[in-house]
């Protein structure tokens, strides 16, 4: 599994996940699973549902934590205890979910956990609601209800109030956990246009998706899981979809890949 | 989220003048129909004894051949009708905000419960149990120490109280949060066990009377602040409302966002500051009872002039709840805790998911909660003037009923501090408007039971419309 060119990159990775055991009253939804993220780089997870890449992000992102295993950031052991130290690493999730609180409106979702405060240290709205409309204007020009409880918005218009309090704090590391499950064919272009755009910035990104037409177009390299396990990492341009469903559904690696 | 751009959207002009009204002055129209049916509650109380007699009037001249139709006529004069109402009178309205407070208290932080899809059954036992231990400490345990009537027994015994209560709590929450307990389940065992407990500390006795200064934490003549100190709350109260509504132009000015229209903030400010006023020219237009009058000036070695007029001003229990309902609208608009109650409630998993510590948030707020059952205890037994194994007794229904017909939500996110106390208001309206036209109390709790089961469909039905 680590034969064959995973990378020819000798930079430190950004992230290093190694040897991830989870386990839910006996049942093992991650075992033994080690990825890698590198800066500029996007990183595919692939697999049924059920196949524990959910699970396995999450102990990145802080919802969970490892029963075993190591989380290296930046080459330094990082202790991911919750989603609180997840963001002190800089890690930023976008959840399948969203995760949004229905009752409060962009700006409070977009703060949610750091919101602004002022001098006497009373919440400041007006501050929040100004620079959320900062956000939004880069982001999504359409979007006007900033007074609104998100639960009056569409569902584009939630995704973009999840997305920019991802990227507005400065994330260095991205967890995208089916960013387009939800939207139309313009909404997934501007999560395509969105990626290609943070990658450039040096963001790395782990991408969680079912749709191995939108992880050959946006990832670099892709890793299947199945059954908790890995079943390889490959590159995406080494590979063809089919290869890609093969190693989703058959649980092997493609024969001209296989070491 | 297409390229086409959109200019900013027009001014809305649209619509009739009563909707152009709300939009200027953003008002929240469930705000207007609890005023509304507050206003229905008392104006019918208070009509209702002159109706009634006009009734039997008619039923008389009509069925039993007694009396005439003049006569029977007569009563219908709107005048008549009005003069002989016993509910708007500043004497019952002053006496309706005392009964309030006790329950409006504990509403704010029944509030909190609630939006983040709790319960709390037990803030009645609390109250129980908080005015006993109380009653033990400044009747039977300080003066001991520092003689009968010394000046800090209230606090000392006021600060045992609230702790206590907070204490309790916290307890409950960490059972609920950390250990996983439903809120129903600990605070129902909680109801049970505290109220065992108020009869246990005193072994079933009634602790009376409590220490003079503490009473008057309760209210009483004595216990509020008169004539000048009301119109000194009152004129702290406008400037405040000015400065608020002065500070939210200047804070949407430098942000550039839009601006309430000039007539609407003044007819804001008319408003805030024109209730006010109405209900400090209220408390003032009761006077003490001759009673009470005799008893001063006796004190005074002075004989009772002939035109002694001594108002009550506002009651010091009222104006603790009026504090403590200003202290939780901040917490719950302008700071982090409140923010993330709102949070919980919308949606527990992105709360947590956003790094709030849910679990220490939820033992945060059952102390809160404890707390405010705590300040309840010392009101309602100053009130009481004593400690009673039965004090707060069902409460626990009226805090969670007041909370519910003011708007909390208990699917949880939906809740305001105002909507609490006006609930309770709208809980003690019909209870003392109850007493005062002489139903009994089966009757009473009928009509209760019926007005919260109502309020709520009400409700439910403003929400789809609002949506």
């Amino acid at each position: 599994m680590m034969g064959q060119d995973m990378t020819q990159r000798t930079d430190a990775p950004l992230v290093e996940l190694r040897d991830i055991h989870i386990s839910f009253g006996g049942i093992k939804a991650v075992d033994g699973v080690s990825v890698d993220l590198y800066p500029g780089e996007v990183m595919g997870l692939l697999g049924h549902n059920g196949a524990g890449k959910s699970t396995l992000i999450k102990c990145l992102s802080g919802a969970y934590q490892a029963d075993q295993g190591e989380i290296y950031i930046k080459g330094e052991k990082a202790t991911i205890r919750n989603p609180r130290d997840a963001r002190a690493y800089n890690i930023e999730t976008i959840y399948q979910t969203l995760a949004l609180a229905d009752n409060l409106d962009a700006a409070s979702n977009l703060f949610l956990g750091r919101e602004l405060t002022t001098r006497s240290g009373m919440l400041d709205d007006a501050g929040m609601e100004a620079e959320t409309r900062k956000i939004m204007k880069t982001l999504n020009p359409n979007f006007k209800k900033f007074k609104v409880p998100v639960s009056a918005l569409s569902g584009g218009q939630r995704q973009s109030v999840a997305i920019a309090r991802a990227v507005h704090f400065n994330a260095q590391i991205l967890i995208m956990d089916e960013p387009t499950a939800a939207l139309g064919p313009q909404e997934t272009q501007m999560v395509a246009d969105l990626i290609g755009e943070l990658k450039k910035q040096g963001l790395g990104i782990f991408l969680i998706d079912h749709d191995i037409h939108a992880v050959k177009q946006l990832c670099d390299r892709a890793s299947v899981m199945k059954n908790g396990q890995l079943v390889g990492t490959v590159k995406v341009d080494d590979v063809s979809e089919d290869d890609l469903l093969g190693m989703i559904i058959l649980g092997k690696k493609p024969a001209h890949l296989a070491a | 989220m297409t390229d086409i751009k959109t200019n900013p959207a027009p001014p809305q002009d649209e619509g009739g003048l009563f909707s152009r009204f709300l939009r200027g002055t953003e008002i929240d129209t469930r705000l207007l129909g609890m005023f509304g049916a507050l206003l229905l509650i008392w104006v019918g109380f208070h009509i209702f004894p002159g109706l009634r007699e006009f009734v039997y009037s008619l039923i008389g001249v009509v069925f039993q051949g007694q009396g005439t139709w003049a006569d029977t006529g007569a009563l219908l004069n709107p005048l008549t009708i009005w003069d002989g109402g016993v509910f708007l009178t500043p004497r019952n309205l002053w006496n309706l905000s005392v009964q309030t407070s006790s329950i409006g208290i504990m509403a704010t932080g029944m509030v909190l419960v609630i939006i983040t899809r709790n319960i709390d059954l037990s803030v009645g036992a609390i109250v129980g149990v908080t005015a006993m231990i109380m009653g033990l400490v400044q009747v039977e345990w300080l003066p001991q120490f520092m003689g009968i009537g010394h000046p800090v027994i209230w606090v000392i015994t006021a600060i045992i109280g609230i702790t206590l209560g907070a204490c309790i709590g916290a307890f409950h929450g960490w059972l609920i949060a950390y250990r996983g307990i439903p809120s129903f389940i600990v605070t129902l065992g909680g109801l049970l066990i505290w109220r065992g407990a108020a009869f246990l500390s005193a072994s079933g006795r009634t602790i009376s009377p409590v220490d003079s200064t503490f009473q008057l934490l309760g209210g009483g003549p004595y216990g509020a602040v008169g004539e000048m100190g009301s119109w000194i709350v009152g004129a702290i109260a406008c400037a405040a409302i000015l400065w608020m509504l002065y500070a939210g132009r200047q804070s949407r000015k430098n942000y550039g966002f839009p601006l309430r229209p000039v007539w609407a903030e003044t007819f804001m400010a008319a408003v805030g500051c024109g209730l006010v006023l109405g209900a400090v020219l209220l408390v003032n237009a009761y006077p003490w009872p001759k009673g009470i009058l005799e008893q001063y000036y006796a004190r005074l070695g002075q004989p009772v002039p002939e035109d002694a007029f001594v108002s009550h001003g506002f009651a010091i229990p009222v104006l603790i709840m009026l504090s403590v309902a200003i202290g939780m609208t901040l917490l719950m608009t302008r700071t982090r805790f409140g923010r993330y109650v709102f949070a919980i409630g919308g949606n527990p998993e992105a709360a947590a998911l956003s790094g709030i510590d849910v679990k220490w948030m939820t033992l945060r707020i059952f102390a809160l909660m404890g707390a405010l059952a705590g300040l309840s205890g010392i009101v309602a037994s100053a009130r009481l003037n004593s400690a009673t194994n039965a004090l707060g007794m069902l409460d626990e229904l009226y805090v969670i009923a007041a909370a519910v017909i003011g708007g909390t939500s208990l699917a949880g996110g939906i809740g305001t501090i105002y909507g609490a106390i006006l609930g309770a208001l709208v809980m003690q309206s019909l209870q003392t408007g109850m007493v005062l036209i002489g139903f009994d109390s089966a009757v009473q709790q009928i009509v209760v039971g019926g007005v919260l089961v109502f309020a709520v469909y009400l409700d439910n039905l403003y929400r789809k419309k609002a949506k």
